[in-house]
């Protein structure tokens, strides 16, 4: 029986439908969502949602005191954990006026190099498994695996590094570290012909790959995107040499550009720059050991440790672009605020959603993983 | 680099190159348990014995993973600073970031290299653990992240204290220790990691981490509040307090290669005192007093640090308080015990004036006893507290001992401090600034008389010919290892292990003082029976000599039906742990006690006041 007062509604006519991809979803980077309306196969409109994972990571930092967020900071980030540690590191001692000692920041770059590496490995088999070509991810990871085995050497931790600390890093670096670094690095090189004969130069993959999801540079600069998806769109701009942090400026390394700003020139700046890393930790691998002296210096007490009154704004080039940490210290024992500018905040959401229109719906999930789009950054 | 050429198509035959990765190691990691890194960060260990169970590592810990637990049976000691407490881990909570590693004070806590734990579902409390030294599961797998010299986070340097040098210091009375500035007080204070062990060791327990905390927050006037909580002596114990707090403060624990000393609690504590202004701190103490009167009134013997604290304490609770006191000034043995220049008069003289302020009344120069007796004090108050410390020095009976020159230092002491000021000059004094003396002891009131004496000498001779001789061995005096140092430097030859046999006499004027060499001071049973080398003498050519091996009380004023009334034990009044006597009007607290130091003193007034608080508590 229908209520009295039961009316039927009539919709248009449409071929319109909706499909909600996420939060966990193979085609979905982290933990986040996609609201898409279809025509057939084409995309009409897409709506990022994001909160699927949200810890309140901003937030939490003001309750705890300024060493206890060491632990927290990492987890902004899962594959590439080191900028966050460091830049939040970097704001503090800007603020404290802590002079680092040289040791440690050629450490600290070694870390973010290293870092790099693993997150773009990670990220090409993310990208080649959206395209339906799985080998890339099991290799991606098992090589990202030795990379996670020497952080792990340095660290103590595989995936939370929480190494860096004001002042400097925890510890110094083992020993025969750095052979077991190099070794890696020769690694690296001999399966650079295998990743190009698989995936690079792939017909299958480089058919799929092109004049998806462009993105021209205007657009680029207009959303305020950064790294390696900037650089796709032929603008050379990164962090490390346009405004160089640590000891960036003596290190030498190019900047990898290409120009069509699709989903391929996305992936190939990202195969630059992972061996234009290999070539920074060469160059580090030879300079550190006469790098002498200490690796920290000393901060007070962390329980009874009030940062000066202040506030810092620094920046770092991440695997997915300008990280940057706004801290503000009101001269107490925990900061007033931090906050962050995720990388990805400005990928994963309008240029996202703007991106999927017009596309196909199986590309949508390339887009997102060829803009490495990390969803803690922006749920942060 | 080499360009890619993603465009070229490239030859057909392409995929036969997958043939070569038949000939490849595979990239994956073999089955079967892999070791983990040398410094990883896995499940914790405890090292049970090492562990003082000071919770700094509950403090750090960024995900409230971590809660002490009681371990009954492990020791717990809070004179040496060891709790019976435990860190167990929640690992439903830990992250694994070593923090707590870290920042342990004695390195008992550290990670071990074991990673792997599952459990079924009713098992889900085994991953709240109580670390041990074997580790997660009983099975020791090797230490991973433990703490270094780089990875320590502790301050573990004391700010060094501004003093006088021995060549400043020698002629005068003038205080040595400058004290910290704010900002040296900040950075002292800002290296505690408030355990609270401190608070425990202390016999009165004065909130240390409470008032080192608001002085690190800078404010001064928190702190002052906070140490009028349980010590109306702040001041002199600012100065002269035998600081258990420091021995049992968790960054003294030895055993760490870097080595550690304690925060400066008792610097700490003179520096709040000192930057509050005198007025403030009165308004501060009597923020707690009570405003009824309860009618009851208490009479106390002798205005030392524990009949003051008592008076102090009964006053605040509306009680009626008298004191006595035999003397022509308050303070007891802080003020004709203590030399000037360890602790300034003007400074004892703040503290008392706080107390008085607070409506204790002080009636100088009457003996009990003499002027009053103590039936009388019997019938005019409700409660008497007798606080009349040691006043008399024990002799060593050596012959010759009963010679005019022949001084007990205590007796000595009260005659400096009966004359003593700013400007002490060997002019007042009432006896003869011996061109040489020996004094025989070697705790602090040896010292304290041996440097007295020194100071006059250089005034008055420009040298200092002064010993000090000890029936123990250097490193068993029982004087701090501060007094010894200082007093070789101001010139004080000290020589241990010799024992007084005879002061020689000759034309009726002391010549020498003569000692053998102890071979040992106890007996198998550990009773008190040195043993000399007779072929080993000494003679020490003195003037004078000073006895300085303890203090008796005098406890004549009782009169004769008074103390036929009380028990005794040993010769020694008995005394209850609350400080009743046998008689139920009679209390008794502080050195008469206890035995001499101040702030067991003060702890004593504090549990006299409140046993009599509570005796008249029942009454009404």
């Amino acid at each position: 029986m229908r209520p009295e007062n039961y009316q039927v509604v009539s919709l248009p006519n449409s071929d319109e439908y909706e499909l909600f991809i996420g939060p966990n979803h193979p085609g979905i980077e982290g933990n986040y969502a996609f609201k898409l309306k279809l025509d057939g196969d084409r995309v009409i409109s897409g709506k990022a949602d994001a909160g699927y994972l949200h810890r309140g990571f901003e937030k939490l930092m003001e309750g705890r005191l300024w060493i206890q967020n060491l632990a927290i900071v990492p987890r902004i980030c899962v594959p590439d954990p080191v900028p966050m540690e460091v830049v939040y590191s970097l704001t503090v001692e800007d603020i404290e006026k802590t002079e680092v000692p040289l040791r440690a920041q050629w450490i600290r770059v070694m870390q973010l190099e290293l870092s790099r590496i693993a997150s773009h490995l990670f990220t090409f088999g993310g990208h080649a498994a959206t395209t339906g070509m799985y080998t890339p991810s099991y290799w991606g990871v098992a090589d990202r695996d030795l990379a996670l085995d020497l952080f792990e050497e340095l660290t103590g931790g595989r995936v939370y590094h929480i190494y860096n600390i004001p002042g400097g890093v925890r510890r110094d670096i083992p020993n025969g570290f750095l052979d077991r670094l190099s070794d890696y690095l020769d690694y690296l090189q001999t399966r650079q012909n295998d990743y190009d004969n698989l995936l690079f130069t792939n017909q299958v993959f480089v058919k799929r790959a092109r004049d998806i999801g462009v993105l021209n540079q205007e657009q680029a600069l207009e959303w305020g995107v950064t790294g390696p998806n900037l650089r796709a769109t032929g603008l050379a701009f990164d962090v490390r040499r346009d405004d160089p942090y640590l000891i960036y400026e003596q290190l030498d390394f190019d900047i990898p550009v290409q120009s069509a700003g699709d989903c391929l020139s996305r992936i190939l700046v990202r195969r630059d720059e992972l061996f234009q890393s290999v070539r920074i930790l060469r160059q580090i691998i030879k300079h550190l050991p006469s790098v002498k002296g200490p690796v920290r210096s000393p901060i007070p007490n962390p329980l009874a440790w009030n940062v000066a009154k202040g506030e810092s704004y620094c920046r770092v080039e991440s695997s997915k672009g300008e990280l940057a940490y706004y801290t503000v210290s009101d001269g107490g024992d925990k900061p007033y605020r931090v906050h962050v500018r995720g990388a990805s905040s400005m990928h994963a959401v309008q240029v996202l959603e703007n991106m999927s229109v017009g596309q196909r719906i199986e590309d949508v999930a390339q887009i997102m993983f060829s803009l490495d789009a990390c969803p803690p950054e922006v749920d942060r | 680099m080499k360009k890619i050429k993603y465009d070229d198509l490239g030859s057909v035959l392409n995929p036969l190159k997958n043939l070569q990765f038949f000939a490849r190691k595979p990239v994956t990691e073999p089955l079967g348990p892999r070791p983990a890194a040398e410094i990883y960060r896995g499940f914790h260990l405890n090292d049970m014995e090492k562990c003082i169970g000071c919770s700094t590592c509950q403090k750090i810990c960024d995900n409230a993973a971590i809660t002490m637990v009681k371990i009954p049976h492990l020791k717990e000691d809070p004179v040496n600073g060891i709790r019976n407490l435990r860190p167990a881990i929640d690992y439903g909570r830990c992250c694994w970031c070593a923090l707590c590693v870290d920042i342990c004070p004695v390195g008992a806590i550290e990670l071990s290299r074991e990673y792997v734990h599952t459990c079924n579902g009713d098992e889900v409390d085994s991953y709240f653990v109580l670390p041990q030294e074997k580790g997660m599961h009983g099975t020791f797998e090797e230490k991973g992240w433990t703490k270094t010299e780089t990875n320590d986070l502790l301050d573990r340097k004391r700010l060094p204290m501004g003093e006088m040098t021995p060549d400043e210091r020698g002629d005068n009375f003038d205080e040595i220790v400058n004290g910290f500035t704010p900002e040296q007080a900040i950075l002292e204070a800002s290296r505690c990691v408030q355990c609270g062990m401190c608070h425990d060791s202390c016999p009165t327990h004065m909130h240390a981490p409470e008032y080192i905390r608001a002085i690190w927050k800078g404010n001064v006037e928190e702190a002052v509040e906070w140490m009028y909580e349980s010590n109306p002596f702040s001041h002199v114990c600012g100065r002269v307090c035998t600081h258990r707090c420091e021995s049992a403060c968790s960054l003294n624990q030895a055993g760490l290669p870097q080595g550690s000393e304690p925060i400066a609690i008792r610097w700490l504590k003179r520096y709040a005192m000192d930057a509050v202004p005198h007025e403030r701190i009165k308004e501060i103490a009597a923020r707690k007093k009570t405003d009824q009167k309860t009618g009851q009134k208490i009479a106390v013997i002798g205005a030392g640090p524990a009949g003051l604290t008592a008076a102090f304490d009964l006053v605040k609770q509306g009680h009626e308080v008298q004191v006595y006191e035999a003397l022509a000034k308050a303070g007891g043995m802080t003020r004709y015990g203590i030399p000037y220049y360890r602790l300034p008069d003007d400074m004892l003289d703040r503290d008392v004036d706080v107390i008085v302020s607070m409506g204790v009344s002080i009636q100088y120069n009457i003996r009990i006893g003499k002027d009053i007796s103590m039936e009388q004090l019997h019938k005019d108050y409700d409660a008497v507290i007798l606080a009349i410390g040691l006043q008399s020095g024990r002799s060593t009976r050596i012959p010759g001992s009963e010679h005019e020159d022949v001084h007990s230092a205590v007796e000595l002491l009260r005659r400096i401090g009966s004359v003593r000021d700013d400007m002490n000059t060997a002019e007042d004094l009432d006896f003869k600034v011996p061109h040489s003396a020996v004094v025989i002891g070697g705790g602090n009131v040896a010292m304290d008389i041996g440097r007295s004496l020194a100071r006059y000498q250089k005034q008055q001779y420009n040298q200092v010919n002064m010993t000090i001789t000890a029936i123990d061995a250097l490193e068993n005096f029982p004087a701090d290892d501060v007094e010894i140092k200082e007093s070789l430097e101001e010139g004080i030859t000290i020589i241990p292990s010799r024992g007084p046999q005879e002061v020689v006499l000759e034309n009726g004027k002391i010549k020498a003082l003569k000692t053998w060499r102890v071979e040992s001071v106890f007996d198998a049973d550990g009773r008190f029976a040195p043993q000399y080398d007779e072929s080993d003498e000494q003679l020490y050519d003195v003037e004078m000599v000073v006895e300085a091996i303890g203090q008796m009380a005098e406890m004549e004023l009782l009169g004769e039906q008074l103390t036929e009334q009380l028990e005794w034990q040993r010769g020694r009044l008995k005394v209850a742990e609350d400080g009743a006597t046998s008689v139920d009007w009679l209390w008794s607290a502080g050195d008469c006690v206890n035995g001499p130091d101040v702030v067991h003193a003060v702890a004593d007034g504090h549990r006299v006041a409140e046993s009599i608080n509570k005796a008249f508590s029942v009454q009404r």
